[in-house]
């Protein structure tokens, strides 16, 4: 009898004790670097900036962009061959995975964190998932009144539980409301600009921010105020000038805000944009090594890093924002595709496509601290990243 | 729709040898002088990675039209080649004659028609 308590009592406690040393721990610290040609993600920390494992399997990821849960442990990973992922940082596997479209290019999570919605090319339009089984719970396509679908683009969350993205070949932005599921409420606004590309929305949820293509301008929709319908901010920042050649489009989802200034790529010239959050004006050009892909500020918002369309991808450049200079230039390697910084931004994680690695530097001396291997790196995201509205 | 395309390729060819007598000399087939194995690596590359920025890492599109066999059936390679070297107006699409040689374009398109390896 006293043997059969024993047992009772202590097979629990070691039982646990096993359990505690070998895989209790947070997900603050951690996150995926996409390998966009092998279709696999790497869990890193970053805490001893290490490798903890692979998950392979998830199709085409050129262009993947990811979100996360909002307890940090799952990872959607959203594949241009319309391949929707959730991952299991923690047990390092799949959880779930849908082939949901024929092409996409990126999602977003509601701000409960029950839904995930990707933006797809074709059929254009976005479709709305369970963020816990991902199955599919609301179809909107991208029908504008000629009947025609167009590719969907610039896909955000904002408060509210609603998303917000725009229509490339309509010119339009549409809000969505899913607070009632069963009947996603659509606010169309028209004409708001030729060809949106990518869009974005301030941290604060306020702003949608579309950058044109076909024109020089972004269209701004103030959620705050929607009756005022979508303005058109920057009109004409390059009216008579040549446009150069851009081989690859800028991304705005880390359009740098510093606090009263946005600063954004331009378009068509090597330039960063100063735009002043108070009355939308321009006010200030920052010349820089290209095209800008990436202006991506520190999360102090002292410093913007920026990266470079081909030819020249192998540069990033570090802007002073007080000065609204560049101080220091840097030559990770060929191919740099993307930059995310440490929560509190002491390191900033780079990938450098060509090299096949991840160079990590120290954002403040920046000194290279350390690299690691990875095959053909794309995107790098950090799990804070949940806790942050539009990402 | 296609039948547009090709329309417009055409107009496009035509007026670029109209406007530049250089260019009349690649009125003969594209016939790709095939590059040295090293630049034809480099070449492979741009074409996954850097067209595939647009047109996707599997060539099956994107922001860009796909451009897989399937896809490109039917297309005068001639015209895809002026495509590629010089862009096309009101797209996305930018020139790549800073890049690569006529012969370079050539081959490029050879490779597009075929597949890639």
């Amino acid at each position: 009898m006293r043997k059969l308590i024993l047992i009772t009592f202590f097979l629990p406690l070691i039982f646990l004790q096993g359990c505690a040393s070998s895989s209790l721990r947070g997900t603050g610290d951690l996150g995926v670097v996409i390998e966009r040609v092998v279709g696999s993600v790497q869990v890193v920390e970053t805490t001893g900036r290490t490798r903890l494992g692979q998950i392979s399997g998830l199709g085409d990821l050129s262009h993947a962009s990811v979100n996360y849960s909002r307890d940090e442990r799952y990872a959607y990973i959203f594949g241009r061959d319309g391949g929707l992922t959730k991952v299991d940082l923690l047990e390092m596997r799949i959880v779930k995975r849908v082939m949901q479209s024929g092409n996409s290019i990126g999602g977003a999570i509601s701000q409960d964190g029950k839904l995930v919605a990707v933006a797809n090319y074709t059929p254009g339009g976005v479709k709305v998932f369970d963020a816990d089984t991902l199955e599919l719970v609301a179809d909107i396509p991208a029908l504008d009144d000629n009947g025609k679908l167009s590719k969907v683009i610039g896909l955000v969350d904002a408060p509210g539980n609603r998303f917000v993205f725009s229509l490339f070949e309509a010119g339009e932005i549409w809000l969505a409301d899913l607070r009632v599921l069963a009947r996603p409420a659509l606010t169309k606004f028209r004409n708001v600009g030729k060809e949106p590309y990518d869009a974005m929305i301030t941290a604060d949820g306020r702003y949608y921010l579309a950058g044109l293509f076909g024109e020089d301008g972004l269209a701004m929709l103030d959620l705050w105020d929607l009756k005022a319908g979508v303005k058109r901010v920057l009109n004409g920042y390059g009216k008579g000038e040549q446009k150069l050649p851009v081989y690859k489009m800028p991304h705005l989802e880390g359009w740098a805000a510093t606090g009263n200034e946005l600063l954004v790529p331009a378009v068509g010239r090597h330039e960063v944009l100063v735009v002043d959050q108070g009355n939308w004006k321009e006010v200030g050009r920052i010349p820089v090594h290209g095209q800008p892909v990436f202006v991506v500020a520190r999360p102090d918002n002292r410093q913007v890093w920026v990266n470079y369309a081909f030819p020249h991808n192998e540069v990033v450049q570090v802007i002073d924002v007080p000065s609204r200079t560049i101080v220091k230039t840097l030559k990770p390697g060929k191919a740099v595709l993307h930059m995310e910084f440490t929560p509190r931004g002491e390191q900033v994680w780079i990938s450098v496509r060509d090299e096949d690695r991840v160079k990590i530097y120290d954002a403040e001396t920046f000194e290279k601290i350390s690299e690691l291997p990875a095959d053909k790196p794309s995107g790098i995201f950090f799990t804070p990243r949940a806790h942050r509205i539009g990402l | 729709m296609p039948n547009n395309t090709l329309l417009i390729f055409r107009i496009g060819v035509l007026t670029l040898a109209l406007a530049t007598p250089a260019l009349t000399m690649a009125d003969s087939p594209v016939e790709a002088v095939a590059p040295a194995p090293a630049r034809q690596a480099e070449l492979l590359n741009l074409i996954r990675q850097d067209c595939g920025s647009c047109h996707g890492l599997r060539l099956e599109g994107g922001l860009g039209l796909p451009l897989t066999p399937q896809a490109l059936k039917g297309k005068f390679p001639e015209a895809l080649k002026q495509t590629i070297l010089h862009g096309r107006g009101g797209t996305p699409m930018p020139p790549w004659n800073p890049f690569l040689t006529e012969a370079e374009a050539g081959w490029i398109v050879e490779t597009l028609l075929k597949g890639l390896p």
